[in-house]
């Protein structure tokens, strides 16, 4: 079992561009089932992938691969000819709130928004579209989601993940690959890794994932990986301590970086004293939660909340 | 981006929101010059020196070279005097102002030299009330936030009297809508003129907050006049960065002198780089990353000099150009390298590092941790290199030999 994404989702791209196509070859290369690509201009027409078999990808199959994605004009069209229930968006940020909402409006279940840079202002907008629409969100400025060989959706490496026990739900990219290599040294494995992204506007919170990975039998144990600003991190502690079954640990970045200064995401920014680390760690640790004081502790505080529990 | 105080408001003046007449000077001449046009304008002999930084608390702050001084000097010599004894009186501040170190409660204890004044005409002031319009993340919509405490820092209200904080939060499909701008007018206790003035000013304030892009305006103080007016006494503007390409007007009024120049030399190079106290310079690869690596050094005992993220597809020029700007921080006595490799290669960050620092040379001891794909080819070609640099088996264990190196 696993949350999210498996063997069944079918993925279509939309943005073809130079990140799109290398990560949507990398996607086929692991087993993910990718079905379609959406450009307006180039409807009717295939890009073709081939090469070698990513051999951490999905076990069983040949040791090449050669796939003709056809290329739909909108997603509507793509989805109703495909069937394609997930959405990877690649699209450049002037563009990405539009990609986003088509799919949406294409009943998309699931759409991931790997786009850095995407204006505030659009994604409050989106988040407004979305209000009623069965589409989950996730990201953007994210890294992705991954089921270890099974779906790999994103622009993560794959080689680093193996199946297992632990859910990771993350803010940072390079943090999650970090846990998720942990975790596969210390034999404990992941059963799906999300990046919820980096931005101030997200469309899935952590809350949403511990949710999700609370309900999947598979998952024995999560680990949450937080940075400074905003309050996701103090909301996922009252759901935790209210609801949460399953150990949890965590890893919150920014303990040394300065207010008022944007370390890198948009969202990672101590304003008017609030969303600085320290706050987040210790409503985390009122909620039972294992901390980990440096990133190379992840695992070992994985293992060790899995222990008390 | 932040811009100053008089560019902000002539962007309100620009969208039909009040704010008093002023003009910007750049030199002792100009600041003097601007006194007489105001003086007729406006029939008020009174005008005020405003020093124009990136940075609050300037009215409270002081001039290192003036310690009389603050950032905020209101002239009163026009009343009794007239506009010659006004404009003597503002050559005198603005003589002491321009080419100054404004020291204030956000510029740390360094200050900000000041290059540019803004010569205002003096409000007769019946109430001070405080406004902003920014993000409210956990509701991901922009909020319009209000309170009767004007002059007093927002965090201050918050934390003392939480329930003078008012807030109507605005649904991008429909702006704030005007029972909404009523509702925070009553709410700060405006009736008559005031109230009518006041709901104008919310909802062309707020509409010029979305059409802008700005993740921050804050009107604080927002004043009542004594003739029921409601203007913006001061203003404050910031604009979101991903939304800087529909906006090459905003760009305009960057100011660079007002910021970091290692930073802008990173970001010419499209990294992201912030510049810290200590003494251990680090490069790394992603933002939460760069982030942790900070924290580990300062958790094994050290002090990080800077934030470096050269993001996830860094080339050979960009790992030069980190090099460049951490070394020339003269406060850096070591250099952590700390690259995760996921899609990124390790040898390819390998041949950059050698490269980069073949070309800008090394004084000083550098660590590398590296991880993730060909890892092993990436150690092997700084091991062939025969540069002086130590491999760390993770990040604590980088960390804490960086730390060991540089005491």
């Amino acid at each position: 079992m696993s949350i999210l994404v498996g063997r069944a989702t079918k993925v279509l791209v939309q943005g073809l561009g130079r990140t799109g196509r290398f990560h949507t070859d990398k996607a086929i290369a692991y087993g993910t089932n990718m079905v379609a690509a959406v450009h307006p201009s180039r409807a009717g027409e295939v890009e073709v992938f081939e090469g070698e078999t990513d051999p951490s990808g999905v076990p069983g199959r040949p040791d090449r691969y050669r796939v003709e994605l056809p290329i739909f004009r909108s997603v509507a069209e793509a989805r109703s000819a495909t069937g394609a229930d997930a959405s990877v968006v690649y699209v450049p940020p002037p563009f990405a709130a539009d990609a986003i909402m088509e799919a949406a409006d294409a009943g998309m279940p699931l759409v991931i928004a790997v786009t850095e840079g995407i204006p505030v202002a659009d994604m409050v907008r989106v988040k407004r579209y979305l209000v009623d629409r069965p589409t989950r969100l996730v990201g953007p400025n994210c890294p992705g989601v991954i089921t270890p060989r099974e779906c790999k959706i994103g622009i993560m490496p794959g080689y680093i993940h193996t199946p297992g026990r632990i859910g990771v739900v993350s803010r940072s990219g390079t943090l999650t690959y970090e846990a998720v290599y942990q975790l596969t040294q210390n034999g404990l494995g992941q059963t799906t890794a999300v990046g919820i992204g980096g931005d101030p506007v997200n469309g899935t919170d952590f809350v949403d994932v511990l949710a999700m990975f609370n309900d999947d039998p598979a998952t024995e144990g999560v680990i949450l990986i937080g940075e400074i600003g905003g309050t996701a991190e103090e909301e996922a502690a009252s759901w935790i301590a209210e609801h949460m079954r399953k150990p949890v640990a965590a890893f919150i970045a920014g303990t040394t970086a300065p207010p008022g200064k944007r370390m890198g995401h948009a969202g990672a920014i101590i304003s008017g004293g609030k969303g600085t680390a320290a706050a987040k760690i210790e409503a985390l640790s009122a909620a039972g939660v294992v901390i980990a004081p440096t990133p190379t502790d992840m695992g070992a505080a994985m293992l060790e909340a899995l222990e008390r529990a | 981006m932040k811009i100053h105080e008089y560019q902000a408001k002539a962007l309100m003046r620009a969208r039909g929101i009040a704010v008093p007449e002023g003009r910007v000077a750049l030199t002792v001449d100009e600041a003097v010059a601007a006194v007489r046009p105001i003086i007729e304008a406006t029939g008020n002999p009174v005008v005020v020196v405003k020093a124009q930084i990136h940075a609050g608390g300037r009215g409270k702050g002081r001039f290192r070279e003036h310690p009389e001084l603050g950032g905020v000097a209101v002239v009163t010599a026009g009343i009794d005097g007239g506009v010659g004894a006004a404009e003597e009186a503002v050559r005198e501040i603005a003589t002491k102002m321009l080419g100054s170190t404004l020291v204030t409660v956000q510029t740390g204890p360094e200050g900000k030299r000041v290059n540019r004044l803004y010569v205002e005409q003096g409000i007769d002031i019946a109430d001070e009330l405080y406004l902003s319009v920014l993000l409210d993340r956990a509701i991901s919509r922009n909020v319009v936030m209000a309170s009767t405490e004007g002059g007093t820092e927002i965090e201050e209200v918050a934390a003392a009297t939480p329930e003078k904080i008012l807030r109507e939060p605005i649904d991008p499909a429909f702006g704030l809508l005007d029972f909404q701008a009523r509702r925070i007018a009553w709410g700060l206790g405006l009736d008559g003129d005031a109230h009518r003035s006041a709901v104008r000013f919310f909802t062309a304030l707020t509409e010029a907050a979305v059409e802008l892009d700005t993740d921050l305006v804050e009107i604080n103080p927002l004043v009542v006049t004594s003739t029921g007016e409601v203007m913006a006494l001061d203003g404050k503007m910031s604009f979101e960065e991903n939304a800087l390409y529909r906006h090459p007007d905003i760009v305009e009024l960057r100011d660079i002198s007002e910021e970091d120049p290692a930073e802008l030399e990173a970001k010419e190079h499209g990294l992201s780089f912030i510049k810290l106290d200590g003494t251990i310079g680090c490069m790394v690869n992603g933002a939460g990353l760069a982030m942790a690596t900070m924290d580990v050094i300062k958790h094994v005992g050290g002090e990080p000099a800077n934030f470096l993220d050269v993001g996830g597809g860094a080339n050979a020029d960009q790992i030069a150009a980190a090099f460049k700007i951490i070394t020339k921080d003269p406060n850096v006595r070591g250099i952590f390298v700390n690259i995760f490799g996921g899609i990124m290669r390790c040898d390819t960050i390998a041949e950059g590092i050698v490269a980069a620092v073949e070309e800008v040379g090394l004084s000083v001891p550098l660590v590398v941790r590296l991880e993730g794909t060909n890892v092993e080819l990436g150690k092997r070609i700084i091991d062939e290199s025969g540069l002086d640099v130590v491999s760390a088996a993770d990040m604590k264990d980088g960390a804490r030999k960086i730390v060991e190196l540089t005491r």
